[in-house]
């Protein structure tokens, strides 16, 4: 099996100009995209997992990155959700900056497989400042497919 | 340096691996070689034995649970949450390397042969220790390991076979089988001795799983059984599971075409290694326990009615020596012969020496609580117990786990003892029991000052000696909790 970025993700599920200004309205704007892409299906269940991991402590990083994200039964596929804050989104950072960078990833319950590993790759990428940097000036939607695609394989 | 490290978040999909990746990128920038478990949902990349063994240092990147955790025993290490890791990372891995460096005494061995074992230290060469500081500190991992598997059993085994002793009396219950008449002592006592005679098995089964992953669990836990029929006691089990987990990781090194690598670890190793320890411990370690129980039986008859302060000293030395092996069997066995022959005085100090090894360890645990690791800790609980019932078990997992420091102390004190019960002239009518037949005893109060003083001697001699190579059990460096758990 070829297992490709465009697995997880497209450009549908990416918008450069999150409106959200807190974490739950974010959490709900990114949702909003996995479930018109018919990735998510139970939409409430899925926030609710989303929601009890954040509560455990917040997913945002001192880099300006946010990794919220949720196991349910909910979930059609394993897929993952990216906004782009022109303002910033508070998740909770150690040092509380806000995270310009979000990724909601939706995962379904039960047995892993390759689709997580591919969503974990793309998590260590997160840690790199190049890919951050990329991922902040990217114009379009398409760029940003481009820039995960070019970076995270299996 | 070589760091071992472990990241964990709850869900284990996104933390685990940003933690993971920040942890190596900081370590190779320091240039440092690192091996990270990934204990995440996406597969898991596991630290082999191998890799654990030649690290310096631990790093835990953790919101959830570790698993088996007790792989890592004995590893200085640096705990901090997850986002710390990937936050800071730079600043995670000078911890560790600052808590390498602060715990020389932890990659000593336990054999207490190095020192200054610390890269920069002056170095003085370890006399004629034929093995390296760090050769060392992998073998105490290795004996922490399997010490860590084997603790429930002795915990679970030795408190019920206490139970056994309070509720059916400690001699009845020995008498009559629970498949032969019911009574609740008999069942505990059943229940308790069948945990127990697990101990020098998963003692083995484990040092070799340490050192050799899981092909060594099966020739370690045969050669642990075949070191309980030879009657090898702990130490016997010690060596079992050394020689299976050299075996196997030799095994390991023969290069083997790729088609036959799948069978190799489920069946070639277990087979080659099970075989080869086995023979070993029949061929080569049977005879010889049996010919040193013969010469010490004679020895200990010839001594009968000379010194009577003297024998106590001996077998009070021989009770503590390897607990439940075949030194400990020849003075018990003694002690039981002249029971039956109506002399009532060696048994009293059969006794008095058995209960003070886990009572004088139980002691030096409250003492000096940082010489000893967390499940040390736990032990020791259990081993008032277990020291108070005649369970001499309870100290097996001190002596496993640091022998060449332990099993000296605890010699002292029963022998202390020993010699204390046969100078007061204390006597004991039972072959069994600790303070459940104190009923049984002759001149009791003197017999309980003589366990009492011969705890006392134990417990501070062990600590001292723990000093020696300054180690402390487990050097934990803890994360100040700066972060709250954000809400």
């Amino acid at each position: 099996m070829n297992l490709t970025i465009d697995d997880i993700t497209s450009e549908a599920l990416v918008t450069l100009d999150l409106d959200s200004t807190d974490r739950w309205a974010a959490i709900d704007e990114l949702a909003d995209l996995l479930q018109a892409d018919g990735r998510v299906t139970d939409k409430d269940a899925f926030v609710r997992a989303v929601r009890q991991r954040e509560e455990t402590g917040g997913t945002g990083m001192e880099m300006g990155i946010a990794i919220p994200h949720g196991k349910s039964a909910g979930v059609a596929k394993p897929s993952v959700a990216f906004g782009r804050s022109p303002t910033g989104v508070d998740f909770g950072a150690g040092d509380d900056t806000p995270a310009d960078l979000v990724f909601l990833i939706a995962a379904p319950e039960g047995e892993s497989d390759l689709h997580i590993t591919l969503l974990s790759r793309l998590a260590r990428k997160l840690v790199h400042d190049e890919f951050r940097d990329a991922l902040r000036s990217a114009a379009t939607p398409a760029d940003v497919i481009h820039i995960i695609r070019e970076e995270v394989t299996l | 340096m070589k760091i071992v490290a472990v990241t964990s978040c709850p869900t284990g999909i996104a933390h685990t691996y940003m933690a993971a990746e920040a942890l190596e990128r900081a370590a190779k920038a320091a240039g440092h070689d690192i091996v990270v478990e990934t204990q995440g949902s996406a597969g898991s990349e596991t630290a082999s034995a191998e890799d654990i063994g030649a690290a310096d240092v631990l790093i835990l990147a953790a919101d959830a649970a570790v698993r088996e955790p007790e792989r890592f025993a004995g590893l200085p290490r640096v705990e901090v949450k997850v986002a710390e890791a990937i936050n800071r990372a730079g600043e995670v891995v000078t911890r560790a390397e600052q808590a390498a460096h602060a715990a020389p005494a932890a990659a000593a061995p336990a054999a207490g042969t190095a020192t200054a074992a610390s890269a920069e230290g002056p170095g003085e060469p370890a006399g004629d220790a034929p093995a390296t500081s760090s050769k060392g500190g992998a073998v105490r991992r290795w004996l922490m390991t399997g010490v860590s598997y084997m603790i429930p059993f002795v915990a679970a085994g030795g408190i019920l076979i206490a139970l056994a002793f309070a509720i059916g009396g400690a001699v009845e219950v020995t008498e009559v089988s629970v498949y032969d008449e019911f009574s609740v002592g008999a069942l505990l006592f059943e229940i308790g001795g069948m945990a127990f005679s697990m101990l020098v098995p998963i003692l083995a089964g484990f040092i070799a799983y340490a050192m050799a992953d899981r092909p060594g669990i099966a020739p370690g836990v045969v050669g642990g059984l075949l070191a309980n029929e030879i009657g090898a006691g702990f130490l016997g089990g010690i060596a079992a599971g050394l020689l299976a987990g050299a075996i196997v990781m030799a095994l390991k090194k023969i290069a083997v075409p790729a088609g036959f690598r799948g069978i190799m670890p489920v069946l070639v190793y277990p087979l080659l290694g099970t075989f080869a320890v086995g023979a070993i411990m029949i061929l080569l370690i049977g005879e010889p326990i049996a010919a040193v129980t013969d010469g010490l039986t004679g020895a200990l008859e010839d001594m009968q009615g000379t010194n009577a302060v003297l024998l106590g000293v001996i077998l009070g030395l021989m009770m503590a020596f390897d607990m439940g092996g075949p030194i400990n069997k020849v003075a018990y066995t003694f002690g039981l012969a002249a029971l039956e022959a109506g002399q009532f005085a060696p048994m009293g100090a059969v006794m008095a020496a058995g209960m003070t090894p886990p009572l004088g360890l139980a002691l030096a645990t409250v003492l000096a609580k940082r010489r000893y690791t967390p499940p040390e800790r736990e032990a020791g609980k259990a081993a008032w117990l277990m020291g108070a019932s005649f369970i001499t078990e309870g100290a097996i997992p001190f002596a496993a786990a640091d022998p060449l420091r332990v099993i000296p102390a605890i010699m002292a004190g029963s022998a202390v003892a020993g010699g204390l019960a046969m100078a007061f002239n204390t006597t004991l009518q039972a072959p069994h029991g600790g303070i459940f037949v104190v009923g049984l005893v002759g001149n009791w109060p003197l017999y309980l000052l003589a366990i009492a003083v011969g705890t006392v001697v134990t417990a501070l001699l062990v600590n001292l000696l723990k000093r020696v190579g300054a180690t402390t059990a487990d050097v934990v460096a803890k994360t100040p909790a700066e972060e709250p758990v954000h809400a």
